[in-house]
């Protein structure tokens, strides 16, 4: 159990590292910076415009949607990597698993694209 | 040999079956040439049919399977005769809210494929929840069934009321499942893995020696349990429920009323009893609370209801909480009547709400209990099949709501469980009030404005059977009592 936890020491002392200096950043701009605040400092930064427009504005709902998408197809290439490393040692099941999985998600590529998911306007 | 680690696909094969049958029912319908409006009804109502076939034939599928324990997929499936009991009553309730659904999405403008394509894929995470046998497949069973379940309560997309109750149910429900990895995790760091086989042989390891178990495994179940209850909906985890049942449409309520209940307490027996046997003392009391809690609130909150979906949603998590009674026995007669209780709720559950759609007037659903009065006169069989399901609920003997109390009463009074028996009794006392309310408007109060007629034949004929079940139960409980005894005896052979 000793020796377990110890394989982790590094990781506590990373976890407490990065407190540390994150903690001085934040830290140190907030007492000895020069704090003088006006409208125009506090205002939202927008390029050097006034800001115009409210920064909550609806925006359109197929961002989402490709969002979505994207996420799905994202995930196959994170399971497609281990995969295609360890393909020697797998074998033929390993291999026709993943075709499986492939295909199950083909087949809901072919529903957004039937449904006309995919263009735009 | 290259399959030599082929995993044995027997136990899966209803599960199999129902994801080959979904992917072709999708493709089929998504190639339909659609846009126009009864093009695109005609598809609904051609996978409509299938779906329900289909539903109709993996019992048979998973019968195939019953009387003998098999492993699946390196431990992570388990089809035993608790499964294939549980499986079959989600099915049966899975098609008959399917039946039920067909006319009700026509005439609200909601005929669209996806709907019984969805409500398959729900079955079958409910299928996989039920025969999980590891902490990783229970999640993805669960998930599955969830997530299909989110969109089919927002499914009528352009009402406010659905899409609420779809996010609402969206948000508490990824809540309870973020609580359920927690304890999961809980539970992996603590016993060092996530198969119910191995978990439980840990445990009682542990229960055995001297520092007893720690306390991160009961922290893990306490959080599992959590989540649990927030799918059963017990309190104090029901408050998403009234607002789902209110919004979704009538047939998505009646689907969620009766099938994912369903699941979520087999699957809340299979995890308790199973993995966590050992820890009964540990568990019990949070399970006697959580069961007094939603009996009481089911019985006294449903009392000021006026819609009617609202009060069948009180009425739900009060019977949760009777079916939880049996779980805090915790051995076998207990599980054994939580089975048969769950089996007459199946039967109440749909025969109601398959009143509840016959519910319309003019073309549009009417949902305030008020509108029942002077049913008796207006619609004299629809009114005895609802007196029959009230009289059912409320525990009125010789119908089968009054058997499924009794078996819960026996095995708690058996475990000696007394004060938890005395509360039970009571809450259904004062739980018959709303109950008998509902017939009391049908019978002797006089009619604005009769419901439509006639009422769509397969809601009849729902109807109808369900009724004949929960009145004639009483000839011949035997067959039921018997498999529900294999079925429970099954969790409790190691």
């Amino acid at each position: 159990m000793q020796a377990f936890l110890a394989e982790y020491l590094p990781i506590l002392i990373f976890i407490g590292i990065a407190t540390i200096f994150s903690g001085i950043a934040v830290g140190a701009s907030l007492f000895i910076a020069p704090q003088r605040p006006d409208v125009e400092k506090t205002s939202a930064y927008e390029c050097g415009f006034e800001a115009f427009g409210d920064a909550r504005h609806k925006f359109d709902v197929r961002f989402y949607l490709v969002a979505i998408l994207f996420i799905i197809f994202d995930l196959e290439v994170a399971f497609l990597f281990p995969w295609a490393i360890s393909l020697g040692n797998i074998g033929a099941f390993g291999f026709w698993s993943m075709m499986i999985f492939l295909g199950i998600l083909t087949i809901g590529f072919v529903y957004e694209w039937r449904k006309g998911a995919l263009e735009w306007e | 040999m290259p399959f030599e680690n082929l995993p044995d696909l027997v136990p899966v094969l209803p599960e199999i079956f129902l994801a080959l049958v979904i992917m072709s029912l999708l493709m089929f319908g998504v190639f339909q040439r659609g846009g126009r409006a009864e093009t695109d009804v005609n598809t609904f109502r051609v996978i409509s049919w299938m779906a329900v076939v289909t539903l109709i034939v993996t019992p048979l599928l998973v019968l195939s399977l019953a009387g003998s324990t098999l492993i699946g997929f390196g431990g992570l499936f388990i089809s035993d005769p608790f499964s294939v009991f549980c499986k079959i009553l989600v099915l049966i309730g899975s098609a008959g809210s399917l039946v039920m659904a067909r006319n009700f999405l026509e005439e609200h403008d909601m005929a669209r494929f996806e709907y019984p394509v969805l409500v398959v894929f729900a079955t079958l995470g409910m299928l996989m929840m039920i025969s999980a046998n590891d902490l990783i497949s229970l999640y993805m069973g669960l998930e599955m069934q969830s997530l299909s379940l989110y969109v089919i309560a927002a499914f009528r997309r352009d009402d406010t009321r659905s899409t609420e109750a779809g996010l609402k149910y969206f948000v508490l429900g990824a809540v309870a499942s973020g609580m359920f990895l927690y304890g999961a995790s809980l539970i992996y760091g603590f016993a060092g893995t996530t198969n119910f086989t191995i978990l439980e042989q840990v445990l009682q390891r542990d229960t055995q020696d001297e520092y007893g178990q720690s306390l991160g495994i009961i922290f893990g179940i306490v959080f599992i349990l959590s989540a649990l209850a927030f799918k059963v909906s017990a309190v104090p985890f029901h408050m998403w429920t009234p607002d789902v049942y209110e919004g979704a449409p009538t047939p998505v309520t009646a689907l969620f009323a009766i099938a994912p209940k369903i699941a979520a307490l087999a699957l809340f027996m299979r995890v308790m009893v199973g993995p966590f046997g050992d820890l009964i003392s540990e568990w019990r009391q949070i399970i006697i609370f959580i069961s007094v809690g939603s009996m009481l609130l089911g019985a006294l909150a449903a009392i000021n209801q006026r819609n009617i979906k609202r009060m069948m949603a009180y009425s739900s998590i009060s019977h949760v909480g009777f079916a939880l009674m049996g779980l805090a026995v915790g051995h076998d007669s207990g599980i054994r009547a939580i089975l048969v209780y769950l089996t007459i709720y199946l039967f109440m559950n749909i025969g109601t709400f398959a009143c509840i759609l016959a519910m319309r007037r003019g073309g549009v659903m009417v949902e305030a209990i008020d509108e029942l009065a002077g049913l008796g006169k207006t619609h004299p069989l629809m009114a005895a099949a609802m007196t029959v399901f009230m009289f059912s609920m409320a525990g009125i003997p010789p119908l089968a709501g009054f058997f499924g109390k009794l078996y819960i009463f026996l095995s708690v009074i058996q475990a000696e469980l007394y004060l938890l028996a005395v509360i039970g009794v009571l809450t259904s006392v004062v739980g018959s009030f709303y109950y008998l309310r509902v017939i009391r408007l049908m019978y002797f109060e006089d009619p604005d404005e009769p419901l439509d007629r006639p009422v769509s034949r397969e809601i009849s004929l729902i109807a109808t059977l369900a009724g004949l079940v929960t009145v004639l139960f009483f000839l011949y409980p035997d067959f039921l009592v018997l498999s529900a005894a294999t079925a429970s005896s099954a969790l409790f052979l190691n």
